[in-house]
């Protein structure tokens, strides 16, 4: 199997592209997902491609689209629902934490709903706190629902695949500014990359740093910085967070018997907290000091660039953490 | 005083300003010294975007939205509300603010998001506010300041205050929920409430037409059971006397109106957008042959109020005014990393506190820049 070399935007849009060639019940819709291309460019060609039956230009009205695809999933399709970003699916959180996530089970088991809702989220640069919002934290505390944030062009690629095919609703997270990574892409239109399953992205055996998105690429760069301070640190790049990986968690915090959680979005309450909540439960004799957290602060994002960067979880905050968590500091 | 009746409607187009830019006479004359004065605000303001576009593209500034081409709208609005009014505005009519006493300094600093600003550097620029001016900051997630505004005129009518409260939306939002919510309960409740569209023509690529089938934004009203207007919002003096009919009604207890402002955005949607990629330069063309400045312009040439050397020297004037308030308020240090913390709460929480002690143990550089 032979790979090319994609960018992280240029991976989803294969993806989306070979899925809908695979099947015609997959189509797309969103605000200027067609004529403009997408507000980031992921969907360009598409309507191109497909024309303006299967590549749907919405009015701005995210909780209108939202119904319009859950009833359009209900009767047999398979949408795929961007949103600008994940900040404005909250005007549409009704449509998927009351509808999307809960019709099959309502309905006995009759209906389903076969839908991907994908936007970029966390932090980008100086948008404000209303643009910033990392909201996979409110998602993936609903059940019924998946959720999953891959940090590399071959996972965005593999797991858009999967969320397509998937007979549940998958929300894909995505990032900003990971959209121009490049990365090897396996050329294989039936490659697909399974929930549920963890990747190392960096092996070590002194600490195991905890993550998913793009702050993986913070913690490589950590672990990079920690190597030179003699200190062999694990990444773990969890790409799904609903279903999670616990395995692979377990068996790199027994390894290294010290874990740093490192996600965008704020600690209280979110997925770091429930990483946390099972490696005590599950590791706690094999932990060597308290599990630690790195995450936004907890504040609404600034604007200003200096304020933001204090914000926003950095290298030299999780190098600190796990210095910490080393009793090194 | 009594007002002769305007000719008010949701499908036609309130006018003051003929095709020869000279006020129909059937309309009551407009005071020159108003006329004047919307003009320098309304020049200030043209030449302010144009200076903070270039300033984004010279890496100076993070962000802006300007609302050249749409002047006319934020300044007839600025000059016909009342001191006591509040103003709930979209992205484009930050600059009711500046004409209603905001400092140029303290709004430009905004812009900044620098320690010299009063929003201490949170809030993105195009989303200025003043509470000393009752203005408050528009929301990023479209649509929200609109109810709002309802809520607020609902305040004002159970308090028995005489103000009232103004709400704007482009003609995109005119889709999301909010806007239908705030329609429902200005309807239902009769608040002093106007809530102003401005239909720019577009929402960012995507034109009116395609964002909804009804015939005008203002006949949306009808549904609600409030009167919609459908005004010329490239002719300042109908877009004054519009607003100033519905605050007055709105004033006198007789309830909200909606009214639509048909206006084109001449520049990007945001200097994050390319317009060159979904329409023409002949429309763009188009919409300069009206745009609000030149016809207020004309109109006072042709009354003998404004003579072209005057003009330079106001054009000078205001240039310099500006070029002083950006030097002053680009040097404003970042505010001091400590303060993200501030303002979340009422008071500052032990957890809080706690993060702070924990951020300013790091070295400042480790966040790039800021002070304690
Ligand atoms: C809920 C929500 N969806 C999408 C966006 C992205 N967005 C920002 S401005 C805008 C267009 C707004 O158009 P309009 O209301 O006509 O106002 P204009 O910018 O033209 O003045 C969109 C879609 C957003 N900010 N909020």
């Amino acid at each position: 199997m032979g790979t090319r070399s994609l960018r992280f935007r240029e991976a989803l849009r294969a993806a989306m592209l070979e899925e809908m060639e695979r099947d015609d019940s997959v189509f797309l819709l969103g605000e200027e997902v067609g004529h403009y291309q997408g507000a980031y460019k992921v969907t360009e060609g598409l309507l191109e491609k497909f024309g303006p039956k299967r590549v749907i230009d919405t009015p701005i009205a995210e909780s209108g689209f939202a119904g319009i695809a859950i009833g359009a999933a209900m009767v047999g399709l398979r949408p795929i629902v961007e949103f600008m970003t994940w900040n404005f699916s909250a005007v549409a959180f009704d449509q998927i934490l009351n509808n999307a996530a809960k019709l099959r089970q309502m309905s006995g088991g009759q209906l389903q709903v076969p839908i991907v809702f994908r936007a970029p989220n966390g932090s980008a640069r100086q948008v404000g706190s209303q643009h910033s919002h990392a909201m996979e934290h409110f998602y993936a505390h609903i059940p019924g629902i998946k959720c999953i944030a891959p940090a590399t062009p071959a996972d965005a690629y593999g797991m858009m695949k999967t969320a397509i095919r998937d007979e549940n609703p998958v929300l894909v997270f995505e990032s900003e500014t990971l959209y121009s990574l490049k990365g090897d892409v396996p050329d294989d239109p039936d490659f697909t990359v399974p929930f549920g399953v963890a990747s190392v992205a960096r092996e070590g055996k002194d600490i195991s740093l905890i993550s998913w998105s793009r702050p993986v690429h913070v913690c490589l760069d950590a672990a990079a910085e920690l190597a030179r301070q003699g200190i062999d640190a694990e990444v773990i790049d969890l790409r799904s967070l609903r279903p999670l990986d616990e395995e692979t968690i377990l068996r790199s915090v027994r390894k290294t018997h010290r874990a740093v959680i490192v996600h965008e979005g704020w600690s209280y309450g979110g997925v770091g907290a429930e990483i946390a909540d099972r490696i005590q439960r599950f590791a706690f004799d094999d932990l060597d000091a308290p599990v630690g957290r790195v995450s936004f602060l907890d504040v609404p994002m600034p604007y200003n660039a200096a304020l933001e960067q204090h914000v926003i979880p950095n290298t030299p905050r999780v190098v600190e953490a796990a210095r910490a968590a080393l009793y090194a500091r | 005083m009594t007002t002769p009746p305007l000719p008010l409607s949701d499908t036609g187009l309130f006018r003051v300003l003929r095709d020869d830019l000279s006020v129909d006479p059937a309309l009551p004359a407009p005071d020159a010294g108003l006329l004047l004065r919307m003009h320098r605000e309304m020049l200030r303001l043209r030449l302010l975007e144009t200076r903070m576009v270039v300033l984004q593209r010279q890496g100076r500034v993070g962000f802006y939205g300007s609302c050249t081409g749409q002047e006319a709208v934020a300044i007839g609005a600025g000059f016909a509300l009342q001191g006591g009014d509040w103003v709930f505005p979209a992205l484009r009519e930050s600059a009711i603010m500046l004409v209603r006493g905001f400092p140029l300094v303290g709004y430009l600093a905004q812009v900044f998001g620098n320690s010299l600003d009063v929003l201490k550097g949170r809030q993105m620029p195009s989303h200025m506010s003043g509470k000393q001016v009752h203005q408050v900051s528009w929301s990023s997630c479209i649509g929200p300041q609109v109810p709002q505004a309802v809520g607020a005129a609902m305040a004002m009518k159970q308090r028995g205050d005489r103000a009232v409260a103004v709400g704007f939306c482009g003609d995109g939002a005119t889709s999301q929920p909010d806007v239908h919510n705030a329609l429902l309960f200005a309807g239902r409740f009769r608040p002093p409430c106007v809530v102003v569209c401005q239909n720019n023509h577009w929402s960012i690529s995507v034109p009116t037409s395609k964002q909804t089938a009804s015939e005008t934004i203002a006949i949306k009203a009808r549904a609600y059971g409030i009167p919609g207007y459908r005004v010329d919002g490239n002719d300042v003096l109908a877009v004054h006397g519009a607003l100033q009919h519905a605050f007055e009604r709105a004033r006198r207890g007789e309830g909200a109106s909606f009214v639509e402002c048909v206006t084109y955005r001449i520049g990007a949607h945001s200097t994050s957008d390319d317009p060159t990629r979904y329409r023409s330069q002949e429309e763009v063309e188009s919409w300069q042959r009206k745009d609000p400045l030149v016809r207020l312009q004309g109109h006072l040439r042709g009354a003998g109020l404004l003579e072209e050397r005057g003009l330079a020297a106001l054009q000078e004037e205001l240039t310099a005014e500006i070029e002083a308030a950006i030097l002053e308020a680009e040097q404003g240090p970042p505010p001091a990393r400590a303060t993200v913390f501030d303002d979340v709460y009422a008071e500052l929480p032990w957890h809080l506190r706690e993060q702070r002690e924990e951020l300013l143990r790091l070295p400042p550089a480790a966040g790039h820049g800021g002070g304690h």
